[in-house]
């Protein structure tokens, strides 16, 4: 469902540029916020509030790899695997998660915690290895590291799975980037 | 150490507020400019400075603004902020540390260049960033530094942060005007070029985060100041950011003709190679630079003599690679990056960028042939200079460089089937400076 609210965010949004139709990135932002990923009422919405047609909309939204176009896991871990991180040993790093997650990268595990993706360079080569958790940086990874992120993780997802919340998300990404 | 200009007073707490960029100089020299400065001398003086473009060109920045169409159409700015070259992680920094320094920047440029509206395009994978820069954007309009008659000098500037949504190709000019345009970030013909006819076919000036961040310091300081960093021709300092094998990866600025061989071994930068190995090759300039062998290590960093060597200074990415990589995976890797990312709108791009990345992967994994040597240095002829955009002819520099640097190494590919380098030793590059 998009909300009203949201409806009223992207209308504001096309008024705020000078030309209507440079809003449906930031829009599409917004239609996958509500839902985790675009469907075909994101698109909808987003059409309706800038005056595209939903081909339109969609054309622009395939274009861009950070716009999905199937549901994600509740965390999306994307690994930097260009040149600087390989160099400092990146592959490890995937290898790793694969094994403890048991799906491959591009793939999400069956109870929709973890989407696994290798990405192009993240702008963060000076602490490589680095991956991405909700887009929220993780640097100079160590495998080590990694599994005491899993463990977290896990447990946060158990908690919040129970209704109830084991980490405020805001401490949550608080203590990802601080790491 | 060097004095200064970018990176100065970075990591001071409180920076990326007002009031802390305030307390560090913030914005008195838009208030210098609006007060002292007719947009022309501005102009003039960015010109007088020598400051190049940092995006990768190197184009000289007064100039470039000097050539927007004298029309009556509304003009625009657009700052690069679409890092994701390779190897460069210094505009991230800039932003996430210290937003109002850029912020400041647009302004002054958008003054100079008698901009009404500009925009700050943020890689969509860089949140934070594009966080501290919205932040710092409403600041600036809270505090008259943005919006109608600002300072009082009835100049009138809109700002508006725009977030990518990752495509590479959007850091291309062009592209990245289709990108706010909201369309598909394919390149445009050029010319007309952006000065001429750009963003809503508006003269527009196109500028990257490290160029604009500079220029607060050079009204502040002067043209003669800033120019007397550097070398002749490349004046001033960059942001060099270093990675790879090195023990201290970083961000470093430094004045432009400073030696590589003082980047990656001087003890204040790159501190040497991990496990003291040698040096295998340089990427000098991102990855779309062509890579360099340690006999270049002598070779200052300016834009003259990095040509000079075979390479170019690109973004300011060093990428050190050690003696114990395979050259051919490594490339393998590069080449991996420019078939994800070219955008498909022209033949040899697309499909050359295809072609390279499977004959590197049957090459790294024992299935090459004698002539697929000579296939991808006919391929990447093939695309370079005939490609739409910058972007083919950036994918075939590691290619090309590394089969003039490394033949030998994928020639032992075709003939024994692995290779020169064992994997597993690959594998054994301590992660980081702590495990040497």
């Amino acid at each position: 469902m998009i909300s009203e609210q949201a409806k009223q965010r992207m209308r504001d949004l096309a008024s705020r540029y000078p030309v209507a139709r440079s809003a449906v990135m930031p829009a599409l932002y917004i239609a996958q916020q509500e839902e985790g990923y675009l469907t075909q009422e994101g698109l909808q919405a987003v059409a309706e509030a800038i005056g595209l047609t939903v081909n339109d909309v969609e054309s622009v939204a395939t274009f861009y790899t950070m716009y999905y176009q199937q549901p994600q896991g509740k965390k999306q871990i994307k690994v930097c695997n260009s040149i600087s991180c390989y160099l400092r040993g990146c592959d490890r790093l995937v290898e790793h998660l694969e094994e403890r997650l048991g799906i491959k990268p591009g793939e999400t595990t069956p109870d929709g915690n973890y989407t696994l993706r290798t990405v192009e360079c993240l702008a963060s080569c000076g602490t490589a290895p680095v991956l991405q958790v909700n887009d929220e940086f993780v640097e100079n990874v160590t495998p080590e590291m990694l599994d005491a992120l899993l463990d977290e993780w896990d447990r946060e997802l158990k908690a919040s799975s129970v209704g109830v919340q084991f980490v405020a998300p805001d401490e949550a990404e608080a203590s990802t980037r601080n790491r | 150490m060097p004095e200064l200009i970018v990176t100065k007073d970075i990591d001071a707490l409180g920076l990326d507020t007002l009031e802390g960029y305030r307390q560090h100089g913030g914005y008195e020299a838009l208030e210098k400019a609006l007060r002292e400065y007719q947009p022309d001398e501005l102009v003039e003086l960015v010109k007088k400075s020598g400051l190049r473009g940092r995006g990768g060109a190197g184009f000289p920045t007064g100039l470039k603004w000097s050539f927007l169409a004298k029309n009556e159409k509304t003009r625009y700015l657009c700052c690069n902020c679409d890092e994701s070259e390779p190897g460069t992680f210094k505009d991230r920094m800039l932003m996430e540390k210290n937003p109002h320094q850029l912020v400041e920047g647009v302004i002054l440029t958008s003054y100079a260049c008698r901009v009404s509206v500009a925009f700050i395009y943020v890689r969509g994978e860089l949140a934070h960033a594009a966080r501290q820069v919205q932040r710092a954007i409403e600041e600036a309009y809270a505090a008259g530094y943005i919006g109608k008659n600002i300072l009082g000098s009835g100049f009138d500037l809109d700002v508006i942060m725009h977030r990518g949504a990752g495509a590479y190709i959007c850091g291309e000019e062009s592209a990245l005007m289709e990108s706010l345009e909201g369309r598909r970030g394919y390149p445009r013909l050029k010319p007309p070029f952006p000065a001429a006819i750009g963003l809503y076919g508006g003269p527009t000036v196109i500028n990257n985060c490290e160029t604009l961040f500079t220029i607060p310091a050079i009204v502040r300081n002067g043209a003669d100041w800033y120019a007397s960093f550097g070398t002749e021709k490349s004046k001033g300092t960059r942001v060099f950011c270093l990675s790879g094998h090195v023990k201290r990866p970083g961000n470093y600025e430094l004045p432009l003709g400073t030696p590589l061989r003082t980047l990656i071994y001087d003890e204040q930068y790159g501190g040497g190679i991990l496990g003291d190995k040698q040096i295998k090759a340089i990427i000098p300039g991102g990855s779309s630079t062509p890579m360099l062998g340690p006999d270049k290590l002598d070779t200052p960093l300016d834009f003259e003599a990095i040509a000079a060597a075979g390479s170019m200074l690109g973004s300011g990415g060093v990428v050190v690679i050690s003696e114990d990589t395979c050259i051919v995976d490594a490339v393998l890797r590069m080449s991996d990056f420019y078939r994800d990312e070219s955008c498909g709108k022209c033949t040899p791009c697309r499909e050359g960028t295809f072609w390279m990345t499977e004959i590197l992967h049957r090459l790294e994994h024992g299935e090459g042939r004698e002539k697929d040597i000579d296939l991808l240095l006919d391929i990447c002829d093939n695309i370079s200079g005939k490609s739409f955009c910058p972007l083919g002819d950036a994918a075939t520099s590691p290619v090309a460089s590394s089969i003039k640097l490394f033949r030998e190494e994928y020639e032992y590919h075709v003939r024994e089937k692995r290779c020169m380098v064992e994997r597993e030793t690959t594998h054994k590059v301590p992660l980081h400076a702590g495990e040497v």
